[in-house]
C-alpha cells in the first residue's frame, strides 16, 4: 500500500518535472537565505563558533550563559517582549480600525488615506525627522512645544533618558507600522459581499461595531490571520528604529532588542554561535506567538 | 472638506447617526495628521534657511522658503571621499535588477504552486507561509555566515542575491494566481503549450495586480537599503547609507539632512500613487487558508 504510494507520487512527480525547474530558482535562493540560516543557527547554537576557528561543540553552554549569566541578554529579551506584546495589538489593531472606518469613505478620500497611512512604511529613512521631533535641547519640536505650552520647564531628554526613550520608539514604531497588513485589510473589507449586512440587519444587529465583529471580521479570518504574521514579524524584528532615533547601545541597555544585540554580537564581535543560541530563541518565540494567535484566530473565524 | 458616505458600496442596513460619522472624522483627522506630521516637518526643515533652522522657538512653518539646503545637499555629496553618482547607481541598479528578478523568480514559482498538483507542493508552500514571520532583520546574523561561506560578503551581489527569495513575493502571487480559471490554462495545454509559455503568455499578463503589488513592496526594501549589513567597502554602499552619514553630523546640517530624506522618500510615493489600485486588488487574495 505505501509502495503503490510512493510509486505513485513517483510519477507524478516525473510528469511534472517542469513544476520543478519552475520552483527551482525559488527554493535555491530560499534554501540558502532562509531555511539554512534557521536550521544552522539551531546546530551553531551549540558550538562556539567565531567564523576564523572551527567550531567546537559545547553543548547547552550558550543557553545557560544567556540565560544565568548574561544581563544584557535578560534585558534585551524582556524589551522585545515588552516591545511586541504593547506595539504588536496596537499596530494591528491599529491596521484594522483604521482600514475598518477607510472603507466607508468615497473612493477617492479612501485612496488618499490609503495613502496617508501607508506613507510611513514606504519612507524608510525619514526616522531621522523623528529625531529633530524628539531632540533632546530646545531646539527639538516637542521640548520647544511643550515650553510654550509651560509642561516642561527644562528640556526633557526624549532619546537617552530610560524613562521616555522606549516610548519614543514605540510611537515612531507604531507610526510605521501600517503596512501590508494594513493593505490586506483594506482589500478584505473590499471583497465582503455586502449582502450579508443585510441579511444581518434583519437578524437584528443594531450598531456598526457589532456587524464588525460578529459578521465582518468572521468572515475575514485569512486576511486577519496574515496580518498576524505580518505584525509579529515586524514586532519582534523591531530594532532599526531604536537603532536610528537613540543609537546603540542606549543608556542602561533600555533600547536594546535581541535583533540588535544578536546583530552586535555576530557582526561586530564574531561571537556566533552565541549569537545564533539567541536567534534561535528568538525564532522558538516568535513561532510559539504565532501558533497561539493563528489558533485564536482560527476559533473565532472561519478560514 | 465632508466625508461622503457611500452608501451604495457598503450597502450596509444599519444605519450611522449623524453624531458618529462625526466622530470617526475626528478620529480619522487627527491620525491621519499624526501620520503626516513627520512628512510635513520635513519638508518644512529642508526649505528653511539657516537662521530660521537656528531660530528659537523651533517654528512649525518657514517664513522664507530657500532651496539653499538642496543646493548644500549637493555640495556635501560632492565633497564626499566617493563621489555621488556611485551611490546614485549603486541604488538605482540595485533596485532595478533585484526588482526585476524577484518578480520573475517568485512568479515562476507561484504558478505551480497554484495551479499544478506535484508531489512537496503543499510542504513548500507550507513552509514558505511560515517564514513570512523571518524577515530580514531577525534572520541577518545566521544568513551572514551563508552569505560569508559563499564568497558573496562585500560584494555587489551581497546587495541583491540575499533578497531573491521572496516570501512575501511568492505568497501573495501564488493566491492571486488561484483566482485564475482553471479552463483557461486547461484549454492552453489542450492547444498543445507548454507550462512555461502559459506562464508567459497568459498567466503573467492576467496578474499584473500581483506582481505589481510585488514590485512595490520589493522597491520599498531595495530602496530602502536592503544588504548593506554586508557590506563594508564605501564604493559599493547605496544611497540610504550615504545620506544617514549626511544626516549623523548633527544641527548645522539638519536642513540637509531634510532635504536628504524628502529626495530619498519621493522614488517609493511615485510608485505607490500610480499602482494604488493594483495593490488593493492583489492584497484581496492576501489571506492565510487553512
Amino acid at each position: 500500500m505505501r509502495k503503490d504510494l510512493f510509486l505513485h507520487n513517483l510519477k507524478k512527480a516525473r510528469d511534472n518535472k517542469v513544476c520543478y525547474l519552475m520552483v527551482f530558482p525559488f527554493l535555491l535562493f530560499f534554501l540558502a537565505f532562509t531555511i539554512i540560516p534557521v536550521v544552522a543557527s539551531f546546530f551553531l547554537s551549540f558550538t562556539n563558533y567565531n567564523m576564523l576557528e572551527s567550531a567546537r561543540f559545547v553543548g547547552i553552554e550558550n543557553y545557560i550563559r544567556m540565560f544565568l549569566d548574561d544581563d544584557v541578554f535578560i534585558k534585551a529579551l524582556s524589551n522585545t517582549i515588552i516591545f511586541a506584546v504593547v506595539t504588536g495589538p496596537i499596530s494591528y489593531f491599529a491596521c484594522l480600525i483604521f482600514a475598518w472606518l477607510i472603507n466607508e469613505l468615497s473612493p477617492t478620500v479612501r485612496a488618499i488615506l490609503t495613502f496617508v497611512f501607508y506613507a510611513p512604511t514606504m519612507s524608510g529613512s525619514l526616522y531621522v525627522i523623528w529625531a529633530f521631533i524628539f531632540s533632546g535641547d530646545s531646539y527639538g519640536l516637542l521640548n520647544s512645544f511643550l515650553q510654550t505650552l509651560g509642561v516642561v520647564s527644562e528640556p526633557v531628554q526624549w532619546l537617552t533618558d530610560t524613562k521616555t526613550l522606549v516610548t519614543c520608539v514605540m510611537v515612531v514604531s507604531v507610526w510605521a507600522s501600517l503596512g501590508a497588513s494594513f493593505l490586506s485589510f483594506i482589500a478584505g473589507f473590499q471583497t465582503i459581499d455586502t449582502s450579508v449586512y443585510e441579511a444581518a440587519a434583519i437578524d437584528g444587529i443594531r450598531n456598526r461595531v457589532e456587524e464588525l465583529v460578529r459578521i465582518t471580521l468572521p468572515l475575514m479570518g485569512p486576511q486577519l490571520m496574515f496580518g498576524a504574521v505580518m505584525q509579529i514579524a515586524g514586532a519582534f524584528g523591531a530594532g532599526g528604529i531604536s537603532q536610528a532615533l537613540c543609537g546603540y547601545p542606549t543608556t542602561d541597555d533600555a533600547g536594546t532588542t535581541l535583533v540588535l544585540l544578536i546583530s552586535d554580537l555576530g557582526t561586530e564581535r564574531y561571537e556566533m554561535g552565541y549569537a545564533c543560541a539567541m536567534s534561535f530563541v528568538l525564532f522558538a518565540l516568535m513561532i510559539l506567538v504565532n501558533n497561539i494567535i493563528q489558533t485564536v484566530i482560527r476559533k473565532h473565524a472561519s478560514t | 472638506m465632508r466625508i461622503r458616505l457611500s452608501k451604495e458600496k457598503s450597502g450596509s442596513g444599519v444605519i450611522r447617526s449623524g453624531g458618529g460619522s462625526a466622530v470617526v472624522f475626528i478620529i480619522l483627522l487627527v491620525s491621519a495628521l499624526f501620520m503626516l506630521l513627520p512628512f510635513y516637518y520635513a519638508i518644512v526643515q529642508s526649505l528653511k534657511p539657516m537662521q530660521e533652522i537656528f531660530a528659537f522657538p523651533p517654528k512649525f512653518y518657514v517664513r522664507n522658503p530657500t532651496l539653499s539646503n538642496y543646493k548644500s545637499l549637493m555640495q556635501l555629496t560632492n565633497s564626499m571621499w566617493i563621489p555621488f553618482w556611485r551611490y546614485v547607481f549603486n541604488s538605482v541598479s540595485q533596485t532595478a535588477i533585484g526588482t526585476v528578478l524577484i518578480i520573475i523568480i517568485s512568479s515562476l514559482a507561484a504558478f505551480p504552486l497554484a495551479k499544478c498538483d506535484f508531489p512537496g507542493r503543499n510542504l513548500i508552500f507550507k513552509t514558505v507561509v511560515t517564514s513570512l514571520l523571518f524577515v530580514g532583520p531577525i534572520t541577518a546574523v545566521p544568513a551572514f555566515i551563508v552569505i560569508a561561506k559563499l564568497g558573496l560578503y562585500n560584494t555587489y551581489l551581497a546587495l541583491i542575491v540575499p533578497s531573491l527569495a521572496s516570501s512575501l513575493g511568492l505568497f501573495l502571487m501564488k493566491n492571486f494566481m488561484e483566482q485564475l480559471n482553471d479552463s483557461l490554462i486547461e484549454s492552453a495545454k489542450i492547444d498543445g503549450a507548454g507550462l512555461v509559455t502559459i506562464y508567459y503568455r497568459i498567466v503573467m499578463p492576467l496578474t499584473k495586480p500581483a506582481w505589481i503589488t510585488v514590485m512595490i513592496l520589493t522597491i520599498q526594501s531595495l530602496w530602502g537599503g536592503a544588504g548593506n549589513g554586508y557590506i563594508y567597502d564605501e564604493q559599493l554602499k547605496s544611497l540610504p547609507v550615504a545620506l544617514s552619514q549626511i544626516t549623523a553630523s548633527g544641527m548645522a546640517r539638519s536642513g540637509a539632512s531634510a532635504a536628504a530624506g524628502v529626495v530619498l522618500m519621493i522614488p517609493p510615493f511615485i510608485f505607490f500613487v500610480l499602482s494604488q489600485r493594483n495593490v488593493v486588488q492583489t492584497m484581496a487574495n492576501a489571506g492565510i487558508k487553512e
